[in-house]
């Protein structure tokens, strides 16, 4: 995927970029550049100073980055409020196949995500820090080593970070799941409570932030809540990063003010390359949306919920009119199945059974109907795991249902999918069956 | 004080017992695992609640006092 980010001129009255803003092409920037570009930290200083910094954070009304967009201020008070020894958590696990602005803000600022590592770390009374990184993102970890390494040969007076390389399957960044990996178990979802800000890494109380909510943090202590609140809605200020690919023109990481109409942000990507049939919105938990329908949706957190869909991390994947939602939509399914950490039956069953039957759907070999019984697992393994896993699966699946219905009927009347095979595999399932060639 | 059911999904092998001891509150799915319902229990039903809970042979179904914990820190 060629990496693309957004201009100044490209977004927001020259408000934006602000998390990509002097990305150094092809290496991270230094520590020089980056305190020539927005000079240093301020100190957290005294406890009373401390408190204030979180009211500030509160004003700013930052959502978390990861997916779920729980607000940030809450979380820091909730590990804030905890028994001592404290530790913060900067998860750059991205497991979602389709997202790479986590990668990206590792490799090329990782000051920026060490600033806010270093940051929330001192809000929350926390003596030690980590930042975890997918196996498979071995250029952001290589970053994120020099950065610490240039940190503390500058002399900074900073809680000490730590880099892990963590897994790099899916379910894996989920926050119990790192949790229990961080000590030193599999990297599978737990059953809950305690929560991890209870009892979390060595059972002590521990804030999970992702990595791009921890940059935002940064700029946050240095700029302040109104600045922050200066794109964006209401419910959902300041800017996203967003992965786009598919049918685009130019596919990459985008940053936008959340709220931003999806149509624009198409336009900044180049346009599509292909008439258009849907979008996914959210990543593989996300939905599926019909083109018309989706164009004027606003991509914040508050719209897409209303909608019945996630902004999730910030995916936003194109399909063109020549590829086939429910191929697709079985690929993924298939991968999400895999994807399970197998420790809960309506997850290990309901996904591998919904995924089996979408496949003889795609392939023109299920009787009519079948889409019923997916329907209906896919309502019923709702809510029904440890972890949320098989609540995003079912819900991208339940989209599929309702906007692919006139493809499914072509191919339960045993037309299967004719598509070339350009225009297969165009959602990335990484470790499952291999697709045809993409082009 | 409510109580609710609630199903630990890493415990559960699907014997179904609840589902027999409870069938007003807990129904299986096409695999034998149960779909418990969410609200509270209806106080003529605790007693047999409780009865189900303590007859899970994985010690699977929960009966919690509190309302059970939303996702309070996703």
């Amino acid at each position: 995927m060629p990496e693309v980010t957004t201009t100044a001129e490209e977004t927001t009255a020259g408000k934006l970029p602000r998390l990509l803003a002097g990305l150094r092409r092809g290496r991270p920037t230094t520590l020089d550049e980056h305190h020539e570009q927005l000079g240093s930290m301020p100190s957290t200083g005294s406890t009373g100073e401390r408190s204030e910094l979180l009211t500030e954070i509160e004003r700013s009304g930052l959502r978390g980055r990861g997916g779920a967009g729980f607000p940030t201020a809450v979380k820091l008070r909730a590990v804030a409020s905890g028994p001592r020894p404290r530790i913060l958590v900067g998860n750059g696990s991205e497991g979602e196949p389709a997202s790479r602005k986590d990668t990206l803000l590792m490799a090329r600022a990782p000051h920026l995500v060490l600033d806010g590592a270093t940051f929330a770390a001192e809000l929350i009374g926390a003596d030690e820090a980590t930042v975890c990184v997918k196996e498979s993102s071995k250029e952001a970890a290589a970053s994120l080593l020099t950065a610490v390494q240039e940190r503390a040969d500058a002399g900074i007076e900073e809680v000490a970070v730590a880099v892990r390389v963590v897994s790099s399957d899916y379910v894996a960044g989920e926050e119990s799941a790192l949790v229990h990996q961080l000590n030193g178990g599999d990297a599978k979802p737990t059953f809950i409570p305690p929560r991890p800000f209870e009892a979390g890494v060595g059972q002590r109380p521990t804030l999970l932030q992702n990595v791009e909510t921890l940059a935002h943090l940064a700029l946050i202590s240095r700029f302040g809540a109104a600045w922050f609140r200066e794109v964006g809605t209401p419910d959902d200020p300041g800017s996203v990063l967003i992965t786009v690919s598919g049918g685009v023109t130019r596919p990459g990481v985008y940053e936008i003010a959340a709220g931003t109409r999806l149509g624009d942000l198409i336009k900044a990507a180049g346009g599509p390359t292909d008439p258009l049939q849907a979008f996914l919105i959210g990543g593989y938990a996300g939905t599926w949306f019909d083109v018309e329908a989706a164009l004027d949706v606003s991509l914040d957190h508050q719209t897409m919920r209303a909608l019945g869909g996630t902004l999730g991390p910030g995916v936003v994947i194109a399909l063109p009119q020549g590829a086939c939602g429910v191929a697709e939509t079985a690929a993924v399914a298939e991968y999400m199945a895999q994807a399970s950490s197998g420790q809960c039956g309506p997850c290990v069953h309901g996904l591998a059974a919904i995924a089996d039957a979408l496949h003889d759907i795609a392939s023109g070999h299920a009787a009519p109907g079948t889409h019923e019984w997916v329907a209906r697992w896919a309502d019923d393994v709702v809510g029904r795991g440890a972890c949320h896993h098989p609540d995003g699966a079912a819900r991208l699946v339940s989209s599929c249902l309702d906007v692919f219905g006139a493809e499914i009927d072509r191919h339960e009347r045993r037309r299967p999918c004719v598509q070339p095979p350009g225009m297969r595999g165009l959602l990335p399932t990484p470790g499952a069956r291999e697709p045809a060639a993409v082009s | 004080m409510s109580v609710r059911l609630r199903v630990n999904p890493i415990a559960c092998e699907a014997h179904g017992m609840c589902a027999e001891l409870l069938p007003e509150w807990i129904e299986l799915d096409d695999w034998g695992y149960p779909i418990v319902a969410g609200e509270p229990v209806p106080p003529e039903l605790v007693e047999h609640a409780r009865r189900a809970a303590d007859a899970c042979p994985t010690l699977a179904l929960l009966l919690e006092r509190s309302p059970a914990e939303r996702d309070a820190a996703a």
